[in-house]
């Protein structure tokens, strides 16, 4: 029931024995990684893998319909969960996860909560898995050694995508790539949580049995046109919200290059260094955001450095050289959703030559304005050759309309790579 | 080049047009285009059949290109390339000096750049200004395309007509219209919002300049159009290419494709894969049939059929009558009623453009068939027209449409808990509680999935609209499309067809995805039980049957439809008039004289220079429409109520620059500087700066730097931002001041004050896109706003990078002074709020909060509403006059923006005042207020209040806005309020 001091239905110490916790999918490889590991911990998770139009459709109903489509296909996806029969509504639980920024996205729990009473649901709770704290749950606990955990999770699952991303375009089998990662997902959970061997040394060595498990996958390389992909977080990762992109462009015979999670949790981290250093805010909480960027900082290098040393696969870009890209075309005080962070992947992009991006959006969202469409006439200036192309999604955008942009961003693709063959020819002829 | 088969063949299957194009060795043997009505695959078909003599059975290479063809390649396994694509090949072989392209086809827009680089761009996902918007303009005013292009030629004035999409433009066309503007000028000025849209919507910052090519159907056909670029663009015939070759740019595009990558047929070979390609249709897009059986359609027939009103017949009756007419934004309604209320006479029809002609017209049948038997007692008009027909012919009274309605719905059902009315523009719905309107809900101009978009869709398939449902009747898999805007549902329809699905399973879909619009966008029901017991639906759209049922199947409840369901304003309307014994109307002596002319005009009353139309109606008779306040009618000394948005305009332009000791500043007036400015004003000026603001807005000033917009689903407040920065560097000032602000003034209200992602950073997308401010020093520093000594530091750090001379002791002493003038700014708003408050109840007016933000008080952004409520007895104040009369409130939702904090603490002060009514305007594509419109309704409606919201964009019509502010008013009244 509703916690008459709090204004939410608290998840209490109890409800942790009783209840199934529905996760939405954002980040299919991550989050089946963090469930996973949650659910070794003591509660009992589940991954939400429902897709279909249904979703948009329950979001719809529930939530005002100019919100985000982000938060339609969250909220649609747990209420429609919730109304399958599946669960017992006396017996579930929901998770969202708050950053807490200027952004309209910090108020998606408060609408999970508004579309919950309106479809009867009210006494639902709803866990706020939230860095900053900004709210409070007696059975859900962040512990020091579970955030451990979840971080690896996040660096396991940034490898994983990457190495996927980076063989599926090539494997003979068709599916070899993605059922190996979903095999490791598996074990390491496993490892995380079963004690014994979870020390960060086990963590380096298992970088270097997957780069070669992965290595090993039959594969045929061939010239393929390479495509990024940036945007707001949702839309960017999550297949439901993107009408499956990566997969469309491993059909059209592309290789998609997705900048990990990892840069996601680094630029959330980042601000809070930048909000002293322009507003003088936050002075007492300095240092442990300090010792927090150092931590991610080094473990981002030293699964670059796994990657790198292999030899096989290109490694992700570092951030702290992300972060010099982007001085001159944006200030890092635009720190509203994705902020300068969207515009620092597409320069990252450019600068590793993947010059073909496809940016996604969600339909008017308010920091993408600024930091994405806005960006692009900079970053052309800057980088000639690089060829972006903005996709609105949104309930009502249509997949024929988002394809046919893609085709002529990927014709573009494929006309300067062989120009660009031709080029070279040419001068390795003088 | 494959030089093995010369002769290749290319087709491009758009949105509304297939063509095709046979070329053999570089020349172009044969040529069609033709539209194909949604019938993509036979049309193609019959496209090579008329092609397949210029083939002569030689083998010959084929690809295909556009974007209804996208899905028949894939299915028909022939090779595919996208159109801009094609085009961009072309352009490059036919025309190389050529320095970029626009093309317009039915429902895409393009533009390519060749000059720096190959840049090639398609229009977003909201926007709608194309050949099919073209075609719904022309149904509109009721001509067929070409006899919109040939009076669009004899144009004298352009009307301002919003250009972000189609919905948008149309609700400013149709007042226009209404109101007796001429069509030539209404023509012309459908093809400029056409071209700025293509500007605005994909320049986005480059400069169309050097040869441009036009390419395309409309671009082909439209004279009007062309002339309408030409001139926008400031090109000359030497520098504007209209080839021709236009229609079939993209057709040659596939072939030249095909020359080199595409595959190898004959005729026979490359039909048969045509003929057999066969999509796959998706199970879960699919929804379940209306009916499930002829007997369940005929019980639902017989059921709907009993809603009936007595008749009588006009020509034998005697005794006296009343008419009613309903002039709606599409269509005009009249009735005659008999004393007994029996209908004795009924007209329902497309206005064609000209209600007025159609009035008279009536009338003159009326009167007679009336003959000297019957006597018409009393007359009443309502609708968009209202005015304007009350004007021209002496009706006795106008009457709101809502009163209108929930009348005529209480004679069918007395105790009414719900109304819903499809028309052919709007939706109205009316709560009913304790016999008065309890809450009204009316459409937002972008979400008008209405009666006339099925009617437009239908002919764009080549069927009437009764045909057209009819088919939908009888679909088995209707298609799931959605239920957003109507541009969304052009291309979720685009969709269907790629997947195969039938004419009747399109109609049917577009009956669910209009009742679906309504219920979830417009009343925000999430079940039927909010809707209440008694169910009343009406207005044109609901003939439809197959609109009716998918009402009562999505809503799991029978409702009732009256079956004057199209006539209910005008029959209302006549129910009201029946106290009336003697009626001001026309007589049928002078009807025979009446003359109708209508003219436009620029008021000259202020410096808003309204657009006006005077309509004459012959001697002195004259309506005058457009203007937003009195003064256009030439009454100059109507009385002038308390008004805050006017105060406050007036308190910041009259803001005077001292000498320029230092230099000079300029400071944009836009969005968070409507609420800062005193204190930038005052920190400047201190500093011995000459201080230069941009000024109120206008339609001009948006003109000015439309063209540097890179993102144009953007809200109104920062477009025009562009238009403010091009008239500062217009002035040459020293720099351009406009910081950026994470954190607005902590107001201590709210759980964070943060401005929103736009006002914040805005600056830095004008940095990114507008080259000439290069020009000067553009600052756009990011400050503390709420910590004095970080904010100095911050200042100075920006200005000394500058102005060299500056010190930090100075900046500290030019904050202070600023926040001292800002402080003093806001306690000036308060009081004002207060006095307006108090004036209004020893004057006995009803008090208005126009709640927004503090940019809304711009005169273009606002399009005075502000005056148009205070023209309607309203004492207005804003929302930051009033916010410290009342408490905190409690909110749902995370409340962390300072401005949005005030509109919740404003609704609760209306809670709290029976006399005070509380109107929000809401910007589109304001994403925030997509959280706070149902947190600001929901406050008032716990407490009883209606809760009225504007949706406010570039339309400067406020025919719209009228209406809603006349319903507030005929609900008060009702309510005894």
């Amino acid at each position: 029931m509703i916690d008459q001091n709090k204004g939410y239905v608290v998840f209490t110490e109890e409800m942790k024995k009783t209840h199934t916790i529905l996760v939405p999918n954002m980040l299919p490889m991550h989050f089946k990684m963090i469930s996973k590991v949650m659910g070794r911990s003591g509660y009992r998770m589940e991954l939400l893998e429902t897709s279909g139009p249904r979703i948009a459709e329950t979001g719809l109903k529930y939530v005002h319909n100019d919100t985000c489509y982000p938060a339609i296909l969250v909220i649609g996806q747990f209420i429609d969960a919730l109304q399958s029969g599946k669960y017992d509504p006396d017996k579930v639980a929901l998770i969202l996860f708050q950053t807490g920024g200027g952004c309209r996205a910090s108020n998606y729990i408060h609408l999970l909560r508004k579309a919950l009473e309106k479809a009867n649901l009210g006494h639902v709770p709803v866990i706020s898995l939230s860095l900053a704290g900004l709210e409070k749950h007696p059975g859900f606990q962040l512990t020091l050694p579970l955030l451990m955990k979840m971080m690896y999770g996040v660096l396991y699952g940034d490898l994983l995508m990457t190495l996927v991303n980076q063989c599926k375009p090539y494997e003979l089998e068709r599916g070899s790539a993605q059922s190996l990662a979903e095999r490791w997902t598996d074990r390491l959970a496993e490892e995380m949580t079963s004690g014994g061997k979870a020390g960060y040394r086990q963590v380096k060595a298992n970088y270097r049995c997957i780069l070669d498990n992965f290595a090993a996958i039959p594969m045929e390389r061939t010239d393929k046109v390479k495509v990024g992909i940036v945007g707001e977080i949702f839309v960017k990762y999550s297949p439901l919200g993107n009408n499956n992109l990566e997969q469309f462009l491993v059909d059209e015979g592309a290789e998609a290059v997705i900048p990990g999670l990892l840069d996601f949790c680094l630029y959330c981290v980042y601000n809070n260094l930048l909000d002293r250093k322009l507003y003088g805010m936050q002075k007492n909480v300095q240092i442990a955001y300090q010792i927090a960027y150092r931590y991610l900082v080094d473990k981002e290098r030293d699964m670059i450095e796994a990657i790198r040393s292999h030899g096989r696969f290109e490694p992700p870009t570092l951030f702290t050289h992300t972060i010099g890209l982007v001085q001159g075309t944006i200030s890092m005080g635009v720190k509203m959703g994705e902020g300068w962070l969207l515009t620092a992947e597409m320069l990252e992009l450019a600068d590793k030559g993947v010059g073909n991006i496809v940016c996604t959006q969600p339909f008017g969202c308010l920091p993408n304005h600024i930091c994405g469409k806005g960006m692009m006439k900079p970053i052309k200036e800057k980088n000639p050759n690089v060829n972006i192309v903005a996709i609105d999604y949104d309930a009502g955008a249509t997949k024929v309309n988002q394809e046919n942009r893609l085709k002529l961003m990927l014709a573009n693709a494929r006309q300067r790579r062989e120009e660009e063959s031709v080029n070279a020819a040419v001068s390795s002829l003088r | 080049m494959n030089n093995e088969y010369d002769l290749t063949l290319g087709i491009d299957i758009g949105s509304t047009t297939a063509k095709i194009v046979v070329v053999d060795g570089g020349r172009v043997l044969f040529e069609k285009y033709q539209r194909h009505f949604s019938q993509v695959r036979q049309k193609t078909l019959e496209l090579l059949e008329l092609a397949a003599p210029y083939v002569e059975g030689r083998p010959f290479t084929a690809a295909i290109s556009g974007s209804a063809g996208l899905g028949l390649a894939e299915s028909a396994g022939v090779p595919f390339v996208q159109e801009v694509f094609a085009t961009g090949e072309v352009v490059r072989r036919l025309e190389p000096d050529a320095s970029a392209v626009v093309e317009l086809g039915g429902e895409d827009a393009k533009i390519i750049f060749f000059d720096g680089g190959i840049d090639e761009r398609m229009n977003g996902s909201c926007a709608g200004g194309t050949g099919a918007f073209i075609d719904q303009m022309a149904t509109l005013l009721g001509i067929t395309a070409d006899e919109l292009d040939e009076l669009s030629l004899q144009s004298t004035r352009l009307y301002p007509i919003a250009s972000r999409c189609g919905v948008f433009a149309k609700t400013d066309i149709q007042p226009l219209l209404n109101q007796g503007a001429k069509h030539a000028d209404v023509a012309a000025s459908i093809y400029q919002a056409v071209v700025n849209q293509t500007i605005a919507g994909l320049a986005q910052g480059k400069r169309i300049t050097g040869k441009v090519l036009f390419l395309g159907g409309p671009l082909y056909y439209c004279k009007g159009l062309r002339r309408r670029f030409q001139e926008t663009l400031k090109l000359d015939d030497e520098h504007a290419v209209f080839p021709e070759y236009g229609r079939f740019a993209v057709a040659m595009g596939a072939a030249l494709y095909a020359e080199e990558s595409g595959g190898v047929y004959t005729m026979e070979k490359l039909r048969e894969r045509i003929a057999n390609s066969s999509a796959t249709r998706d199970a879960a897009n699919l929804l379940p049939p209306l009916f499930a059986s002829e007997a369940e359609y005929e019980l639902f027939r017989a059921r709907h059929a009993a809603a009936t009103v007595p008749e009588g017949d006009l020509a034998s009756y005697r005794g006296d009558a009343w008419l009613g007419i309903d002039c709606g934004s599409t269509t005009t309604k009249a009735v005659l009623l008999g004393e007994d209320r029996e209908l004795l006479y009924t007209y329902y029809s497309s206005n064609r453009g000209n209600p007025v002609e159609i009035v008279r017209e009536q009338l003159e049948k009326i009167y007679a068939l009336c003959a000297d038997r019957v006597t018409i007692r009393g007359s009443a008009v309502t609708g968009y027209g209202e005015e304007l027909i009350r004007a021209a012919f002496g009706v006795d009274r106008g009457v709101v449409e809502t009163i209108a309605h929930y009348t005529a719905a209480k004679h069918f059902c007395p105790n009414v808990d719900f109304i819903l009315d499809i028309g052919g523009q709007d939706i109205k719905c009316f709560k009913i509680k304790n016999g008065a309107i309890d809450s009204i809900m009316l459409n937002e101009a972008c979400s008008s999935g209405c009666g006339s978009f099925i009617e437009t869709f239908a002919r764009s398939m080549g069927f009437e609209v009764d045909t057209f449902a009819e088919k939908g009747l009888h679909a088995s898999a209707p298609v799931n499309l959605g239920s957003r805007c109507t541009v969304f549902m052009n291309s979720s329809v685009k969709q269907s067809q790629k997947d195969g699905a039938t004419v009747e399973d399109i109609s049917a879909g577009l009956s669910v995805s209009v009742v679906k619009n309504a219920i979830y966008k417009v009343i925000r029901a999430g079940s039927a039980s909010e809707l209440g017991e008694h169910v009343v639906v009406q207005g044109g759209t609901f003939y439809n049957d197959a609109v009716l049922r998918a009402f009562e199947m999505e809503l799991g409840k029978e409702v009732i439809r009256p079956a004057i369901a199209g006539l209910m304003g005008a029959y209302g309307a006549a129910l009201y008039a029946m106290d009336l014994r003697e009626s001001t109307l026309i007589s049928r002596e002078k009807l025979g004289d009446f003359v109708h002319t209508a003219k436009a005009a620029t008021c000259q009353g202020c410096a808003n220079h309204c657009r006006l139309t005077v309509n004459s109606f012959g001697g002195k008779k004259k309506y005058i429409s457009g203007n937003q306040c009195q003064k256009g009618l030439g009454l100059q000394n109507a009385e002038e109520l308390p008004n805050l948005y006017a105060w406050k305009r007036d308190a910041l332009t009259a803001l005077e620059p001292r000498a320029e000791i230092r230099g000079t500043i300029g400071l944009p007036l836009a969005l968070g500087m409507y609420e800062l400015l005193p204190l930038w004003h005052a920190f400047f000026t201190a500093l011995g700066f000459k201080v230069e603001v941009s000024g109120l807005s206008s339609r001009r000033v948006y003109e000015k730097g439309q063209f540097s917009i890179p993102s144009d689903t953007a809200c109104y407040p920062a477009k025009i931002m562009h238009g403010h920065m091009e008239v500062l560097l217009g002035k040459h000032v020293d720099a351009i001041f406009y910081p950026c602000l994470t954190y607005n003034v902590d107001e201590k209200e709210s759980d964070n004050h943060y401005n929103c992602p736009v006002v914040a950073y805005y600056s830095e997308l004008l940095h990114g896109n507008m080259d000439d401010l290069a020009q000067t020093h553009f600052l756009y520093p990011f400050l503390n706003i709420n910590n004095r000594k970080e904010l100095s530091k911050e200042l100075w750090e920006s200005l000394s990078a500058v102005f060299h001379d500056v010190t930090k002791r100075e900046v500290r002493k030019a904050v202070d002074a600023a926040f001292a003038a800002y402080e003093n700014h806001m306690l000036a708003v308060r009081k004002q709020g207060e006095e307006a408050v108090a004036w209004a109840r020893e004057h006995g007016k009803r008090i208005m909060i126009l709640a927004g933000r503090p940019y809304h008080i711009d005169p273009e952004i606002g399009h005075g509403i502000d005056k148009l409520a205070s023209s309607l007895g309203f004492v207005v104040v804003s929302e930051d006059s009033v916010c410290h009369l009342a408490d905190p409130v409690p909110v749902h939702v995370l409340n962390q923006w300072t401005y949005h904090a005030r509109l919740y603490r404003a609704a609760r002060f209306a809670c709290e005042n029976p006399d005070v009514q509380l109107v929000q305007l809401v910007s589109f594509g304001c994403g925030v207020d997509a959280i706070t419109t149902d947190e600001v309704r929901r406050i008032l409606e716990e407490s009883g209040k209606l809760y009225t919201q504007i949706k406010i964009d570039e339309i400067t019509n406020l025919g719209a806005v009228k209406i809603r502010l006349r319903s507030l008013i005929g609900a008060l009244e009702e309510k005894g309020v």
